[in-house]
């Protein structure tokens, strides 16, 4: 997989290099927007790393034009840890935030689940740990047992299952499954996956499948 | 443009524009469909089907599809008018324009006509007022602009219909949240908002009407809100009648005015007369009303003129009880007002008559002999030129002269002394001229008519130049006043600093009518001198006791007012509505004289009610820099906070991939464990950072809360998840019931409150000891609570350790704290008003830390509202 790294601090650039080309990928690096695009155009990377804080744009503004170019996986790498930056740049369609410092590992882990999801939906069956989920057929099963979901229930699982791993903001599910009038009332939100949680979970005080990402949103992991 | 706009979601907006664009079309016109949101009902869909529906334009948005409105496709099909729905919808990421108003006004620009709809709480400026009764924020805001250009057509159905329609599920909401807006659509809601909606339209439709008076410059009564002129005269009865007026333009929350129409007849006023006008102008203005004094010929048509300048809906007059026969002659002036105010609404009062008041001035005036006797000369010196010329020409001819003695007593002193010398004129051509000559029988009929010719003709023209007279008299004064005006107003403009503006105003004051001046301004400890002319001025015991009870009530006090008459000075009140924002004393220069003549009050008080828009403009600049250098000092510390978390966290950044780099390659056991210490110290180093960031920016004030409804269950699972490493070793016994209410709280100060806490306790707890988690929801509100079990805290200490950098005796530096965790813990929960104690607990020993949220923070809701 080619992996485009957009970052103005050249230590971070060469040390991103080496652990992503240990793990078998291609590495191509721009220092600022300006390379970053025509890279972005000429080189067809399958997944970009972006540093918000670049020297010639914010790197914000560069999200929709990179995702633009192929619909890459797109995954931001900052320094800003403010939760309404996070959530602007996964609205704008990046696919994950990593704040730095980060574990490299990490960092992998998350590149690979973007990079299997990045421009289409997930499969029509999920298997998320001891929940199956089954889409098509909009039947949910904890151990094989079927598990009976009320409407709104179903739907906020069946989007969080369309992108698993990824984590979609509170303004996003609010959106999709209650429309836009109602993009701010989370408490709707909390009170579903709470439901979610007491039906699914093994124990819904540790939830492991609905995961909060704290004043962003919510992702389903497997 | 044509807006439709509705009070609520559910009055028939969709309906009503597609009726109107369904009549459009029946008359030939080109009509199509740009959006229009159906949800699903039958009966709007079937309404949409006459109609050319242009297609939505289909985005992908991370690989889900929304559906826009196709404003390219509009542009290309050109249409004369198009319907678009919901003006304050907010387009899809990604569309040309974030907001479909926005669309809507580059289709105007290409020369199509729009058709579309809106609810009142849409509308910008009454966002505030909408959510503080309806307690429901709406985002998608539409700026008044667009109501200003637009045709405004209120789609208007009763409240109790509305809710009847709601019951019958005739109105649209998604269904999950019928309960949440079950308050929304309360019938209190409903007619506050329906109000809010007449109301904006009617504002809308009055701002049209001016921008249209103004293009074509019409004369005529236009006022699309209602507007209270209320006349006022120098009779005693006047205060009532603006009381009156008062009262009606608060019953229609109208603006007011009290005016004054200075005619010819002011100027006979005596002193009483100008005192009692300028106490009852004074009074409109304390009621919150304008004032005005407009010189004109006549009452009736300077009242009709003004009223029609000042788009005066509602016209307040009072009727006092005068004899028919006065009437009869004269005319009644409410008559002839009715007559000339068209389109004005007029309400007469009746009021006694308090006759007799005037006269006596006007007598006192009268009984002054010179005028008189320059008359009396004046027509001496005609009868002797008249009987030396009358050898030369005809008597008749001879006559016209004694017009002059009548015209030049009439110009120079009035009417009475022009009245009395016409009548000398008259009898003396008679006595001197007539034959037979030294009588005042007249022989030839033909001289009789010339006699009484002349009389007329010398009370006619004395009456016209006694009125030319009184009117340049006036004119010479407003002129006068206008230019004192002037001035004022440009010097207390130039004041480049209220010290400035306070002896600007004193020195004016002083200058003009000749008096002392103080100013006073409210300060912490009372009325405080800060202007002064001459400066010499000092207020004593009793000018103070006067301009503080002047500061504190907004009326004047002191010499010539009904309070504290003993001081020598008299003090005015400079306000705006309310606010008091200084006292102006005035003074006669020698002591005993009154302060100000009684005339001289309306101009006064057009003085001060400049001072007081000049003093309230510094004020209001004066906060806007402060408030200038507060924002451009919390912009830096936000740019300064985060260019040092950045350059902090960079090189941590490499340091840290550089470990896990190395950490991958197969290294001998020595170099692991050295890497694997680098690791521990790295992440230590980097939690020390994000505390030492998160301290300054609590520090510094630049915590920015984002507040909102969280469910402890998720915000403590994510905390633990995040200090999994640090409490290694010790079991989580979480205690969370499932049925825990919901708090108000920051998402982000939460988490690193929830760390710290945690941190904390991992790092005090006993080995292999359970850290427990509880939260319990009390009769006043909700807590949170942390207990670990080790040394615990020192007792009667137990709070001191949320102090910065404090750290105990015992609880040594190997536990790798960074003393910060808990300051920040204290800060964090002070700006989320979230409260935060330790407790020290014995069997087994420890320590508890309790976070509370007070009533008024937990969210209520009810957990089946969305099953």
């Amino acid at each position: 997989m080619k992996v485009l790294i957009v970052d103005d601090e050249p230590q971070i650039r060469r040390l991103l290099g080496v652990a992503l080309r240990r793990a078998g990928h291609e590495v191509a690096e721009a220092e600022d927007a300006a390379s970053a695009l025509r890279l972005a155009k000429g080189e067809r990377p399958a997944a970009i790393l972006l540093d918000l804080g670049l020297p010639d744009r914010d790197g914000i503004e560069l999200i929709p034009l990179l995702k633009a170019e192929g619909d890459p996986a797109l995954i931001i790498l900052s320094a800003r840890d403010a939760t309404e930056e996070k959530v602007a740049a996964l609205d704008l369609g990046a696919d994950d935030y990593v704040t730095k410092p980060f574990d490299s590992e990490e960092l992998l882990a998350r590149l690979r689940t973007a990079a299997r999801h990045a421009g289409r939906r997930g499969e029509e069956r999920l298997i998320a740990g001891e929940i199956m989920i089954d889409l098509a057929a909009r039947r949910v099963e904890r151990r094989g047992e079927e598990v009976h979901l009320t409407r709104k229930e179903f739907a906020l699982l069946a989007e969080l299952a369309a992108y698993p791993g990824r984590v979609l903001t509170h303004g996003q599910l609010l959106r999709t499954i209650w429309g836009p009038a109602h993009e701010k009332d989370i408490e709707y939100l909390r009170v579903v996956v709470r439901n979610l949680r007491q039906k699914l979970e093994e124990d819904a005080a540790r939830p492991t499948l609905i995961v909060n990402d704290p004043g962003v949103g919510y992702r389903l992991t497997r | 443009m044509k807006l439709f706009l509705g009070a609520a979601p559910g009055v028939g907006k969709t309906y009503e524009m597609l009726s109107e664009g369904a009549a459009r079309l029946r008359e030939g016109e080109d009509v199509v469909v740009g959006v229009v949101e159906t949800h699903g009902r039958q009966e709007t869909e079937a309404l949409t089907r006459p109609f050319e529906i242009v297609p939505r334009r289909v985005s992908d948005h991370h690989g889900r599809p929304l559906s826009e409105m196709d404003i390219d496709a509009i542009l290309v099909r050109a249409p004369a008018l198009v319907l678009v729905d919901e003006l304050a919808h907010s387009n899809a990421p990604g569309s040309r324009h974030p907001k479909r108003w926005q669309d809507v006004e580059e289709l105007l620009t290409a020369g199509i006509d729009v058709y579309s709809t809106v609810n009142i709480q849409h509308v910008e400026s009454l966002n505030d007022v909408v959510a503080s009764f309806t307690k429901v924020r709406v985002r998608e805001t539409v700026p008044d602009h667009m109501l200003e250009q637009a045709d405004i057509e209120i789609v208007d159905i009763p409240p109790d219909e509305l809710i009847e329609r709601l019951k019958d599920g005739k109105v649209y909401v998604p269904e999950e949240a019928s309960r949440a807006l079950g308050h929304f659509f309360s019938k209190s809601n409903l007619s506050a908002l329906r109000e809010l909606a007449l109301r904006r339209a009617a504002q809308a439709v009055d701002a049209q009407m001016l921008d249209h008076l103004r293009a074509h410059a019409l004369a005529g009564n236009f006022a699309g809100s209602e507007r209270v002129l209320v006349a006022v005269s120098e009779r005693p009865e006047a205060e009532s009648l603006v009381r009156a007026a008062k009262r009606l333009a608060d019953a229609m929350r109208a603006p007011w005015t009290a005016v004054h129409v200075e005619t010819g007849r002011s100027s006979d006023f005596g002193a009483p007369e100008r005192e009692r006008l300028a106490r009852t102008l004074a009074l409109a203005a304390q009621l919150g009303g304008g004032t005005a004094s407009i010189p004109a010929t006549d009452v009736v048509s300077g009242l009709a003129a003004y009223a029609r300048d000042y788009r005066a809906t509602q016209l307040v007059l009072g009727k006092s009880s005068r004899s028919w026969w006065f009437e009869l002659y004269h005319g009644s002036v409410v008559d002839r007002v009715v007559r000339s105010a068209e389109g004005v609404a007029i309400h007469v009062l009746p009021v006694a008559a308090g006759i007799g008041v005037r006269h006596r001035g006007r007598w006192r005036e009268g009984l002054e002999a010179r005028p008189y006797l320059w008359s009396l000369a004046m027509v001496a010196a005609t009868v002797a030129a008249c009987v030396g010329l009358s050898q030369l020409l005809d008597l008749n001819n001879v006559a016209m002269l004694f017009l002059l003695p009548v015209l030049a007593a009439a110009g120079r002193f009035g009417l009475r002394p022009g009245l009395f010398a016409g009548l000398v004129s008259a009898f003396a051509y008679n006595f001197f001229l007539l034959p037979p000559l030294y009588t005042l029988s007249i022989n030839n009929p033909e001289n009789v008519i010339a006699f009484f010719v002349l009389l007329i003709v010398a009370v006619v023209t004395s009456q016209l130049a006694a009125r030319m007279r009184a009117q340049a008299e006036l004119a010479n004064r407003s002129a006068r006043q206008n230019a004192a005006l002037a001035g004022f107003a440009q010097l207390v403009a130039e004041a480049a600093s209220p010290d400035e503006l306070a002896r600007a105003i004193c020195g004016e004051i002083a200058r003009l009518f000749h008096v002392d001046t103080m100013l006073f301004m409210p300060s912490p400890t009372g009325a405080a001198l800060v202007a002064a002319v001459p400066g010499a001025n000092h207020p004593d015991q009793l000018d103070l006791a006067a301009a503080n009870w002047t500061l504190e009530k907004g009326k004047p006090a002191g010499r010539g007012s009904d309070t504290l008459t003993a001081s020598d000075w008299l003090l005015q009140p400079i306000a705006k509505g309310d606010k008091v924002l200084a006292a102006l004393a005035v003074a006669h220069a020698d002591p005993g004289g009154a302060p100000i003549r009684s005339d001289e009050l309306p101009l006064l008080l057009s003085l001060v009610h400049q001072s007081a828009l000049a003093m309230d403009r510094m004020q209001l600049a004066e906060a806007m820099r402060e408030l200038d250098v507060v924002r451009s000092r919390d912009r830096l510390r936000a740019a300064l906070l985060s260019s040092v978390g950045h350059d902090l966290r960079t090189p941590l950044t490499t340091i840290r991939s550089a470990i896990g780099e190395l950490a991958q390659s197969s290294l001998d056991p020595a170099s692991a464990a050295i890497v694997d210490a680098l690791d521990g110290e790295v992440g230590r180093l980097n939690r020390f950072v994000a505390n030492l960031l998160d301290m300054a920016r609590a520090q510094a004030g630049a915590i920015k809360l984002a507040i909102e409804p969280i469910d402890l269950t998720d915000a403590v699972a994510s905390a633990v998840h995040d200090v999994r490493k640090t409490l290694d070793g010790h079991e989580i016994i979480l205690d969370m019931p499932p049925d825990l209410p919901m708090v108000r709280a920051d998402p982000q100060l939460l988490h690193h409150i929830l760390i710290n806490l945690l941190d904390n306790a991992g790092r005090y707890a006993d080995p292999g000891t359970p850290v427990r988690i509880a939260a319990r929801r009390g009769p006043d509100g909700l807590s949170l609570a942390i207990r670990d079990e080790g040394p615990g805290l020192p007792e009667g200490k137990e709070m001191a350790v949320f102090e910065t950098f404090t750290r105990f005796d015992g609880s040594d530096r190997s536990r790798g704290g960074t003393g910060l965790g808990l300051a920040i813990v204290r800060d964090f929960a002070t700006a989320m008003d979230v409260a935060v104690r330790a407790e020290r607990c014995g069997d087994p020993q420890g320590a508890r830390f309790i976070l509370s949220w007070p009533d008024r923070l937990v969210v209520r809701i009810d957990p089946e509202m969305l099953a």
